[in-house]
């Protein structure tokens, strides 16, 4: 098992002609990721050869599904366009919307949120975030396939290097799943609906949540742990050291005033029951020891 | 983007909010003719992107273009909690009879926009949500839906605005939704909305924040950026393309991806605390494709830093490849040549590592030296830039 996606999972690529889309969907093939087919609005018809692989490009998503039967879409589509591209898959009723685009701006993503939940039946990932993987099975993204294996970790994060830093520190274990769920201040599928996920899934034993500076998500999920996760949790938050109304990077990494700091998140966490490390290998090390390996 | 107070009210008059005649003055002079100008009584208003500047004497009635002269030659050059004032505004001063909030901005929690009205303007809002939450309405907005006639009034009706002004309120509240919408804003505040004493809903003073993710679509903003206000190295930065923060400490900083940048800020500064407290000299984060040139812009902007006493490069290869990092900082030595002159430790994991450390380790270059793990390495420069 594994959360989300797994090896059934059928990708088509929104922006595939496109030289990011091209670049990573020759990647996720590599690592074995089912992709069916590509979304390019105007250059409907063509097909186009990656690696050996056909793969028919359609106008639409609707259209792309009902040749192909995908029921995973991955977003590589630049910001101008990302918000047409996200509504056309709901509109399609494309049950995940993987959006990797960087730079949309947060009007549209609040848009495009709100409009899938109004029609509930659309989960989106991201935007600006690394994808996923279930290592094996399925990698839809910019994930590195090739830093650890399947096994029992599960883990959620709002970053991407710090992902693969940890996957990396814990590569001997391995994963089910982990979710990049992105850095913007609006993002589809939240902290608490990667933990619900693992929760529930039989194959993940133990969870690492990666936070950062910046809103209050954290801290709902500290909520949510101490009333739903049974399953031991160890976390880690960036951000220590980040001055006062400074964005770093993540447009959602800004810390005002008293609230969003990493300090109240480490609080937080810790006092529902999460060990919180000081740095990354830290964290591996308390996750280590729970598992006793 | 956080905007002066002035370039706020001129968004609101584009977009027909109800604002006051205004001008700004950057000298006494200045300020003479624009109160000229606008005739009557004027207030002298520091513009300053912060809070409590009235409380700091940063705001000033003035009788007549004499007087705005003198209070505006008090006012610049002023230093407001360490922000000194260049600019002010000189605006018609209104008799006023109340004083209203109305902001509109993006609830992160709730995923959704949120309007703010209360009809206790004029102080602290934080201060009324703290002390009085009933005074505040919070009435969500939903991105699809936005603010329409019928919403601006149920949002009047919640925060219990006086019938007499609650029409020009609903009239207000859409004019701002035009702003927040139109000028890709993720914060639209009125703080004072205030009736005047003939029965005018005016907005006296406004804060806007605005996203840069939208830039490509609002090309005016560029002409809002504070360029006197931008840290050089920063400027500099961005010039390049790259995502650069100045920060207070010895240690300069490059690495890939923002969360994992975060982290190393972490990282050197638990270090630096058992090296005489050295800390991160800076955030810079190169992104995904880290070419030799990006990685020579990012080296040169650090090395340029009089503050930096070591640079700590972390990089984990996901996508980038561990040997293009190395051959960038190779080639980013070369290009910087006798500029270099501060050491820098490297800590290379993750995609091709091996080619990577091996570039690194046949290059020899003197001031580099390399590092197993992330927290080995920040050790290291910490060590380095408390010598």
């Amino acid at each position: 098992m594994s959360i989300f996606i797994n090896d059934a999972s059928k990708v088509i690529v929104q922006g595939m002609t496109g030289s990011e889309g091209t670049k990573h969907t020759r990647r996720m093939l590599a690592s074995g990721t089912k992709i069916v087919g590509g979304v390019t609005p105007g250059k409907g018809g063509q097909v186009v050869d990656i690696d050996g692989h056909q793969l028919p490009v359609f106008n639409t998503v609707a259209e792309a599904m009902s040749a192909t039967g995908a029921n995973v879409s991955v977003v590589f589509v630049p910001p101008k366009f990302a918000k047409a591209a996200v509504i056309d898959a709901i509109d399609a009723t494309m049950p995940l919307v993987v959006v990797i685009t960087e730079g949309i701006p947060v009007h549209d993503s609040a848009s495009f949120y709100a409009y899938s939940q109004t029609k509930g039946t659309t989960q989106i990932i991201g935007p600006n975030c690394p994808g996923l993987i279930s290592p094996g099975k399925s990698n839809v993204g910019i994930i590195p396939a090739d830093i650890t294996k399947a096994g029992p970790i599960g883990l959620v994060s709002k970053s991407g290097t710090l992902t693969y830093q940890m996957m990396y520190e814990l590569r001997d274990i391995g994963f089910s799943t982990a979710v990049g769920i992105g850095g913007d201040p609006v993002i589809g599928t939240t902290h608490i609906d990667c933990l619900r996920a693992f929760q529930d899934d039989p194959e993940t034993t133990s969870i690492v949540m990666i936070g950062e500076i910046g809103g209050d998500a954290e801290e709902r999920a500290a909520a949510f742990i101490a009333e739903y996760v049974t399953k031991p949790v160890v976390g880690y938050v960036a951000g220590f050291t980040a001055p006062e109304g400074k964005t770093m990077g993540h447009a959602g990494a800004i810390v005002s005033g008293s609230s969003g700091t990493a300090q109240g998140k480490k609080d937080a966490l810790e006092a529902a029951g999460v060990k919180v490390g000081q740095t990354p290998s830290e964290t591996a090390r308390l996750l280590r020891a729970i598992l006793g390996r | 983007m956080d905007l002066f107070e002035y370039q706020a009210r001129d968004i609101f008059e584009k977009h027909g909010v109800p604002v006051l005649a205004a001008a700004i003055a950057t000298t006494a002079d200045e300020a003479e003719k624009a109160a000229t100008t606008i005739g009557g009584k004027v207030v002298v208003k520091a513009q300053v992107k912060v809070g409590g500047r009235g409380k700091a004497g940063g705001v000033k009635l003035a009788e007549n273009p004499q007087d705005a002269r003198e209070k505006a030659g008090a006012i610049l050059g002023m230093d407001i909690k360490g922000h000194t004032v260049r600019t002010v505004m000189i605006a018609a001063a209104a008799p006023i009879e109340a004083e209203y909030y109305l902001s509109i901005l993006l609830d992160r929690s709730n995923r959704t926009f949120l309007v703010m009205a209360s009809v206790s303007g004029g102080m602290d809002i934080e201060e009324v949500a703290h002390t009085a939450p009933e005074k505040l309405a919070k009435i969500p907005v939903s991105a699809v839906d936005g603010i329409s006639l019928a919403k601006a009034k149920e949002i009047v009706a919640a925060a219990a605005f006086p019938a007499d002004v609650a029409d020009q309120v609903a009239q207000v509240l859409l004019k701002l939704w035009d702003v927040f919408q139109g000028e890709d804003a993720t914060l639209v505040e009125v703080n004072p909305l205030v009736k005047t004493k003939d029965g005018k809903v005016i907005a006296l003073d406004g804060k806007v924040t605005l996203d840069e993710n939208a830039d490509f679509r609002q090309p005016d903003h560029q002409s809002l950026v504070d360029q006197d206000a931008e840290n050089p190295l920063e400027a500099a930065a961005k010039e390049k393309g790259l995502n650069y923060v100045k920060l207070d400490g010895q240690v300069g900083i490059i690495g890939n991806g923002a969360g994992l940048v975060m982290s190393t800020l972490d990282v050197v500064a638990y270090a630096g605390e058992k090296h005489g407290g050295v800390r991160p000299a800076n955030f810079l984060d190169i992104g995904g494709g880290a070419s030799a040139q990006i990685m020579a812009d990012g080296l040169s902007i650090i090395l340029g830093d009089a503050d930096v006493k070591s640079v700590f490069v972390n990089v984990f290869g996901g996508i980038t490849s561990c040997d293009a990092v190395a051959s960038g900082i190779v080639q980013a030595l070369e290009l910087l040549g006798p500029k270099a002159t501060k050491p820098i430790v490297v800590r290379l994991d993750g995609n091709n590592v091996v080619e990577g450390r091996a570039i690194l380790a046949k290059a020899a270059h003197p001031l580099v030296e390399q590092a197993d793990t992330m927290d080995g390495a920040a050790n290291r420069a910490a060590e380095l830039a408390a010598k």
